[in-house]
């Protein structure tokens, strides 16, 4: 990890790597919320929401 | 409690009255006296509503006291600003088409309409679709009514006082040259309050919610508020030269002016024209069509990726300028992979029909709604193609991008406007249903020809210009001038109009649908049919 160069320079690299690191882990992480086999029937009644009063 | 809301009021009414008192221009002694009225007329108005701040339109015993009159409202004023945005639009194509129309005025010419159309369909027509649908999905979604006692009124009249200083500013000449960001300082400054407030409404709700889930059309919508309202303060950063006059000046310079105006201009269609539309589709197709949406999780994911994506695809708007190569690549593949999450949208709202396909024959507002989905599907194919820096530089600064934009936008916006406003009208009017079925469908395809006819002209033109442009003689000189160019694409400028002329009457045809529900009265016309055809004889008992 780069700890030279102007203040803009760290900021830049730090957000170029671990930047990239947190929203590719995050996105992993709504990936695995939305596909486990656990939440199917959770899923399946959200998807009736619509449907529950008018 | 419900007298707390006079205190905002005089003192907005008191501050427009300085405001015109000490103004330096006519149009902020204009605009001081609007904000005043606005804050003086609301007290009368709020003690002539006598405490009513809006009841279910149709009350069910024991059911959720649900705020609809500002929904109703919300109907009324989608569909004015609906006609008025469209008309001002067909004016101008015009325009092109016959300069002569300009008349030689400052407050008619193309400059200045221009953005009064761009404003009028996106921010006026749209704006009170996603205001009108988002407190209609939320309150429904969460069986709860909205919160904040006249908040949701503030919001619905402190945006149309946005609309009308906006529009009156672009026609005066008063304008801070931002595309899609027009309006000066004091007018954003307007609007960011009123759009808090409108944040803290929809919040608010959903806080006090019965069902444990949030529904994902109320995701969709939380992000266009909030992404809406990061966008709009930080571009509009600028200091005014006196705080009595309309002129300001932006805060940035250059090429990072340029990107921040992108950032915005962009994610004003990822945020506003997209997300905040496919909270519509969540909600309207399903409950149009009857059956849930086709999968749930793909909703997840493709909420997630959007949002992960769209705010990186500005500097497509810049390409080949003086901002960065590897920003303008960023921009680009960001753009291409929208592909993805824009695509798993589409399918999903399509694939909603799935086993109820038949109803597209028999329902013409379904059919509103999954026309816009393939539209949806067709400009989000046509965006990220013309980002590749390859096509921009045939494609950008020619009328190819003023069709792709409105094939978004009259095809996927404007349609699955149309699909919620039907949607709503017999219901927020407590009407039997809506007046006309036949109507719908003659509007359906009204808006699908004008389309059509928009389009394939602009491809045509934008294509022949971006060619003619390019075009170099044996010699290395430049084949056609400008004004050739002009010329050529005159016949197209027609076609164009002629569109758009199409697509204004079925706007036409929707108010006088809307008006008739909103009066109780069903038409006299042969029905659908709603049931397959019966067998011929009857079954043996």
């Amino acid at each position: 990890m780069q700890t030279t160069g102007t203040a803009f320079e760290q900021v830049a690299m730090f957000a170029q790597t671990w930047g990239l690191v947190y929203l590719a882990v995050l996105f992993a992480g709504v990936l695995i919320y939305a596909l486990r086999p656990g939440a199917k029937k959770k899923f399946q009644d959200a998807a009736q929401i619509p449907f529950k009063e008018d | 409690m419900s007298f707390l809301i006079f205190l905002p009021l005089g003192l907005i009414g008191l501050l427009g009255l300085s405001l015109a008192a000490g103004a330096d221009d006519a149009v902020m002694y204009g605009h001081g006296l609007l904000m005043a009225a606005f804050g003086f007329l609301g007290i009368f108005w709020v003690i002539a509503r006598d405490g009513d701040m809006g009841g279910p339109a149709k009350a069910v015993p024991g059911g959720v006291n649900y705020n609809d009159g500002v929904i109703r409202a919300g109907v009324v004023a989608s569909t004015f600003w609906g006609v008025v945005g469209f008309s001002v639009g067909l004016v101008i194509a015009l325009q092109l088409a016959f300069p002569v129309l300009n008349f030689d005025l400052p407050w008619t010419n193309f400059g200045r309409l221009r953005p009064l159309h761009t404003s009028a369909v996106i921010f006026a027509f749209g704006g009170n679709v996603l205001m009108m649908t988002s407190f209609h999905v939320v309150q429904r979604t969460c069986q709860a009514r909205l919160a904040g006692g006249w908040a949701p009124w503030f919001v619905f009249w402190g945006y149309q006082l946005f609309l009308l200083m906006a529009a009156s500013g672009y026609v005066l000449g008063v304008t801070q040259s931002k595309e899609y960001a027009e309006p000066e300082w004091y007018v954003d400054l307007w609007l960011t309050i009123v759009w808090v407030v409108y944040l803290l409404v929809f919040m608010g709700t959903l806080w006090r919610r019965k069902e444990p889930h949030i529904y994902v059309a109320n995701w969709f919508y939380l992000a266009f508020i909030v992404t809406i309202a990061m966008l709009h303060i930080i571009n509009n950063l600028a200091v005014p030269i006196s705080l009595t006059s309309t002129k300001s000046y932006v805060l940035f310079a250059g090429v990072q002016d340029a990107l921040t105006q992108w950032w915005y201009g962009h994610n004003a269609v990822g945020f506003f024209l997209t997300a905040g539309f496919l909270g519509i589709m969540y909600y309207y197709v399903p409950k149009q069509a009857e059956r849930p949406v086709y999968s749930y999780r793909l909703s997840i994911v493709h909420f997630w990726s959007l949002i992960f994506l769209y705010i990186w695809a500005g500097p497509h708007h810049l390409h080949y300028t003086a901002l960065p190569d590897w920003a303008q690549t960023l921009g680009m593949t960001f753009s291409i992979m929208l592909w993805m999450p824009s695509w798993g949208g589409m399918i999903n709202g399509l694939m909603t029909l799935s086993g109820a396909w038949d109803k597209l024959r028999t329902d013409p507002v379904l059919r509103l709604l999954a026309i816009s989905i393939a539209f949806y599907g067709m400009s989000t194919f046509e965006g990220p193609l013309m980002s590749i820096k390859a096509v921009n530089g045939l494609s950008h600064f020619t009328d190819w991008t003023i069709g792709h934009v409105h094939s978004g936008a009259l095809g996927w916006v404007g349609m699955v406007s149309f699909g919620a406003i039907y949607f709503l009208a017999p219901r927020m009017f407590a009407a039997e249903k809506l007046y006309s079925l036949r109507l719908v469908s003659a509007h359906f395809w009204l808006a699908t020809v004008g389309i059509v006819l928009y389009a394939s002209a602009m491809w045509v033109s934008g294509i022949m210009q971006g060619l003619m442009w390019r075009a170099y003689d044996s010699l290395g000189f430049l084949e056609y001038s400008f004004a050739e160019t002009v010329e050529a694409m005159h016949p197209f400028y027609v076609i164009r109009a002629l569109g758009g002329l199409l697509y204004v009457v079925g706007g036409l045809v929707m108010a006088w649908n809307v008006y008739q529900t909103a009066q109780g009265r069903i038409r006299d016309e042969r029905p659908y049919e709603t049931t397959p055809a019966a067998p011929a004889t009857a079954p043996a008992e």
